[in-house]
């Protein structure tokens, strides 16, 4: 938990905010209660860092060095072994990588990270326009003019799950659902990943044989989450 | 003349238009002058002849470069970012800096946290 990552390396200088991008305080706040967060946990309805950052989906994560300078580009962690028996993602090979950054004894990133940014196109930034009418018309419970708007977007950006997942909860559709399930099935069957962790830090089977992971089944990890403190 | 939102980016705006989205550049942050439509130290130039006051709102975003969508039924209109103008910034290096509130409502720049590492970590509860 990012807690805990903050606790160990807040003294080395290393400042955990973590964005949740969701339509309300109140979506977000089981999350960090639960995780008795006093790192700052900052809350975006608008999802504009997703837009500043070109984010397509959750979890995101970029480090960025003590003069503003990002250091490695947009990835995918996880830092507890506690649902991985689900995501698939380890935190072994990030938590090394991280410390190990943190303490100065290496590289954010064994690359350029700025040339490796991903960037979005013209589409994508059309598609978050759609977003926005779509989220506005929605908070004002015209949902089936939203339901066109939040259509459109998905099909201008296909790839980015923050739009066509994250519009769920608000269309009254289960994010966990089987039409989450049905869309990632379908974009997988096309040959697409539905996340793109960066390949220094990505988890292998070594990953779980050298430190093993709890099995939860879904809808533990589901009752886990929203157990509040 | 009715009321529109109009949203740039993330920011809402209500203006008052006609049928077709008519604003004031302004709105944007670009100020009308001989030069053409201006912010900062630049000015983009706009075709001969355009009256001064409130633009087509589809025109304002031709000249920015910016995606426009609108739905006049509803009477909401939203410049996105450009894409050029997300990478320029990504690609200076520095991490674009925001302002966002913490679950109580307090706000929480990222610039205040120079001087140190971070990790920025975006998740959400879907």
């Amino acid at each position: 938990m990012w807690q805990a990552i903050h606790e160990e390396l807040g003294p080395l200088g290393l400042a955990v905010i973590t964005v949740a991008i969701d339509r309300s305080p109140d979506d977000a706040r089981p999350y960090i209660d639960r995780a008795h967060a006093t790192h700052p946990s900052l809350i975006d309805t608008e999802h504009r860092v997703a837009d500043l950052y070109n984010m397509v989906n959750v979890p995101t994560v970029l480090w960025i060095d003590e003069e503003g300078r990002i250091v490695r580009p947009q990835d995918v962690h996880y830092v507890s072994t506690e649902f991985a028996s689900v995501t698939k993602f380890h935190p072994r090979k990030p938590l090394a990588a991280l410390r190990s950054w943190v303490r100065g004894e290496s590289e954010a990133y064994p690359g350029d990270p700025i040339a490796d940014l991903k960037l979005a196109s013209d589409a994508d930034q059309r598609a978050r326009a759609a977003f926005a009418i779509g989220w506005h018309l929605a908070q004002q419970g015209n949902n089936e003019a939203a339901e066109r708007w939040f259509q459109r977007a998905g099909e201008l950006a296909p790839h980015d799950f923050n739009i066509r997942r994250g519009s769920m909860p608000i269309r009254g559709i289960d994010p966990a659902g089987p039409a989450f399930f049905e869309m990632v099935g379908d974009w997988v069957s096309k040959g697409n990943a539905y996340y793109l962790p960066l390949a220094d830090t990505a988890s292998d089977a070594h990953d779980f044989e050298v430190e093993p992971v709890e099995q939860l089944s879904p809808e533990e990890v589901r009752r886990r989450i929203l157990e509040n403190g | 003349m009715a009321t529109w939102t109009v949203i740039d980016e993330q920011t809402v705006y209500h203006v008052e238009s006609g049928g077709d989205l008519r604003i004031d550049p302004g709105l944007l942050g670009w100020e009308r002058k001989p030069q053409g439509l201006c912010k900062g130290d630049v000015c983009i130039p706009v075709p001969p002849g355009t009256a001064d006051g409130p633009m087509e709102a589809a025109e304002v975003a031709r000249l920015l470069g910016r995606p426009l969508e609108v739905d006049a039924t509803e009477r909401v209109g939203a410049f996105g970012a450009s894409a050029s103008e997300r990478a320029e910034s990504l690609r200076t290096g520095l991490a674009p800096d925001f302002t966002l509130p913490d679950v109580n409502g307090v706000l929480h720049r990222l610039s205040d946290y120079r001087g140190r590492k971070v990790v920025l970590y975006a998740y959400a509860s879907w």
